[in-house]
């Protein structure tokens, strides 16, 4: 099996205290000193940062060698439609954009998987991508969406195409079915990608936050295929109509799909206008002291033509409902302005709102990583800069 | 009825920074909790529990877990199961999922397998539904409310995209709960006493149907971390420092610059 392996000879170079100086670079609390030799114990996950930034040879991997795969056998990148009611959800669109932009780098053809029944709805929606096949499951059993049967038909796909990767958007449907397929096709599937590149080999580079959301990890699939990721919504540009007619390829549907799961009724919930489509969003923070002081975020968003959101902390106090949190636990956004009021900037925070057009941010911290991403900061006190703001924006309206 | 819950133990604080200069990760206290969303699905279980029935906490981790696994024993369950293996070091959602599965073909019949919706650590919400298909189970995932139970069937309330969805599965099944689905109980101080001599059974790869070592861990893991890194920062950013009325001027410029003025 794998492991940190610790090499003695270079461990008797190091004095006590250059030992106890190396646990710190285990984020895990993996490495101890016992009777003055260290020890890697049971909390060790492999992550690799003693090895890498610790005393030379000292923290060694042992790697155990894995079969090489003939990764030309695997070709397109596919994009999975997800698809109710003759509709397609953007964040499908979206995945199609940044799937093409992969395909093109590594001249491989960009495939979309539709599944479902009388699709031809759904079809005209597609004419004009520059899509290279769609391959389309149709029958009656697959009118309603279910799990079991939609991994049926991803398991067929992948038999008949071999495609080297797939990509699914993280809705609550894909967030669902995209493990369950990953499992019955044995490979990796990384969640929550806020970027994807490619390697000349047709490797999928993976980058999401890692370890509870200080860090960004990149991830490879490398001995496996297809590489499954999922992205949520508003993380890529969606792919533009180009006039290309797709080639649409039907596909045998497998004949033995069992259904079990009875689909008893669905509940469409009166949607609230989301943060995730807004263009304009006025977002808030820690640096509120009062729930009340929010008011004056309430009017800087109207005067601007838009909607209130905030960070976890808020959400967690009461303030404000959850569907207004932007962040990793709550929805990613695209605006084309926010505005971050007293905002300090967690990653997990910064993933939600990183790709919007333009990005202010007002903290009284000219140090907070909110600065790190924000196009424009501006340092100083909310409660001072904000009604300035206000009063300057009533002046220009009337 | 037997029912199964699945529990991880997190980080209490999910803060890991990041030195600059030296590229080490800084940890803020090592202290861990039982993953809040696994409260969710715990309180399900304890919930759902009448006479004769039995409710196993499992979980797999470093032998620290223990700890969670006896405040699991005095909120109420009857069994803790522990897989804890140096060979499962650098799981990702497969290798984790399949190496909980095994260690839950050991344990016999579950009537219904409950696991929180997702961990504050990984994040992912994948570890749930890859299991039901490493244990061939149907699954919901994000249910709100367990509807009804009869010999046969579950029928379930779950989140979807535009509000929600009644659905009935066969029996077994596995189902991930949604955050706030109920009102999780704390420790009884009085079970706590009662149970803190109960033994947790400890489950290592060797005891596993599958004792491959190749299945398991960094080895059984089909992605890797090639590397970790601070999140981008953004260099050409421009940073106004001065009083209101400065700061005022250039928040209307670059409004201006932009169109939105």
């Amino acid at each position: 099996m794998a492991k940190i392996l610790i090499d003695t000879k270079a461990e008797a170079k190091l004095s006590l205290k250059e030992k106890e100086d190396t646990l710190a670079l285990c984020p895990f609390a993996a490495i101890e000193v016992v009777n003055g030799n260290l020890v890697i114990n049971d909390k060790c996950r492999l992550c690799m940062s003693c090895v890498r930034k610790g005393p030379a040879g000292v923290y060694l991997f042992e790697e155990d060698k894995v079969e090489e795969l003939d990764k030309s056998q695997y070709q397109g990148i596919t994009v999975y439609l997800d698809n109710h009611d003759d509709k397609i959800h953007p964040v499908s669109i979206e995945l199609l954009g940044k799937a093409r932009e992969l395909a093109d780098k590594i001249s491989t053809p960009l495939y979309a998987l539709l599944i479902g029944h009388n699709l031809s709805e759904t079809l005209k929606q597609l004419d004009g991508y520059p899509i290279d096949k769609i391959f389309v499951y149709d029958d009656k059993k697959l009118a309603q969406a279910r799990i079991e049967t939609s991994t049926a038909i991803f398991s067929a796909f992948n038999q008949s195409v071999k495609p080297a990767v797939i990509l699914v958007g993280a809705t609550v449907w894909g967030r669902s079915l995209g493990p369950r397929v990953a499992a019955k096709l044995k490979t990796g599937l990384t969640a929550d990608c806020t970027k994807l590149d490619i390697k000349e080999n047709s490797d999928l580079v993976q980058i999401r936050p890692a370890f509870g959301g200080n860090i960004m990890a990149q991830i490879v699939t490398p001995n496996h295929r297809p590489q499954m990721a999922t992205v949520r919504y508003k993380i890529f540009s969606p792919l533009t109509k180009t006039g290309h007619h797709p080639e649409v390829v039907y596909q045998d549907v497998p004949s033995d799909l069992v259904i079990t799961t009875e689909i008893l009724k669905s509940h469409v919930k009166e949607k609230a206008p989301s943060i995730s489509d807004a263009e304009i969003l006025v977002a808030v923070g820690r640096g509120f002291k009062a729930e009340k002081d929010l008011e004056m975020a309430r009017e800087l968003a109207e005067l601007l033509g838009g909607q209130l959101a905030c960070t976890r902390p808020l959400i967690e106090a009461g303030w404000l409902d959850a569907s207004l949190q932007i962040g990793l636990s709550g929805r990613t956004v695209k605006p084309k302005l926010i505005v971050c009021l007293g905002i300090s900037g967690s990653v997990q925070f910064k993933a939600g709102m990183e790709n919007a057009e333009l990005i202010l941010a007002v903290n009284q911290d000219e140090h907070a990583t909110i600065f790190d991403v924000a196009h424009q900061g501006f340092v100083g006190d909310l409660y001072q800069i904000v009604p300035a703001w206000i009063k300057a924006l009533q002046e220009r309206s009337s | 009825m037997n029912i199964l819950v699945c529990l991880k133990q997190v980080p209490g604080s999910t803060k890991v920074d990041i030195d600059e200069t030296t590229g080490v990760l800084k940890r803020d206290g090592v202290d861990s909790k039982m993953n809040p969303y696994d409260l969710y699905a715990l309180e399900y279980a304890l919930s759902l529990k009448q006479e004769g029935d039995t409710i196993t906490a499992f979980s797999m981790g470093p032998n620290q877990a223990i700890d969670m696994l006896k405040e699991a024993f005095g909120m109420g369950v009857d069994e803790a199961v522990l897989l804890s293996d140096r060979a499962l070091a650098g799981a990702d959602v497969l290798a984790t999922s399949y190496a909980i599965s095994q260690g839950i073909a050991l344990l016999g019949d579950f009537d219904l397998i409950l696991c929180g919706k997702q961990t504050t650590d990984g994040d992912t919400a994948q570890v749930g539904p890859e299991l039901a298909q490493w244990l061939s189970l149907p699954h919901g995932a994000n249910v709100i409310k367990i509807e009804e139970i009869t010999d046969s069937d579950v029928t379930i309330t779950l989140t979807t995209e535009l509000g929600s969805q009644t659905q009935k599965l066969p029996r077994p099944c596995l189902l991930t709960i949604e955050k706030d689905a109920n009102t999780p109980r704390l420790p009884s101080y009085k079970k706590l006493q009662a149970t803190k001599d109960k033994e947790i059974r400890i489950l290592g790869v060797k005891d596993l149907k599958d004792k491959d070592p190749k299945h398991y861990g960094l080895n059984g893991s089909p992605t890797q971390v090639e590397r970790i890194f601070p999140p981008s920062v953004n260099t050409d950013k421009i940073l106004h420092q001065g009083t209101p009325q400065e700061l005022t001027k250039a928040f209307v410029n670059a409004l201006k610059e932009a169109r939105f003025l």
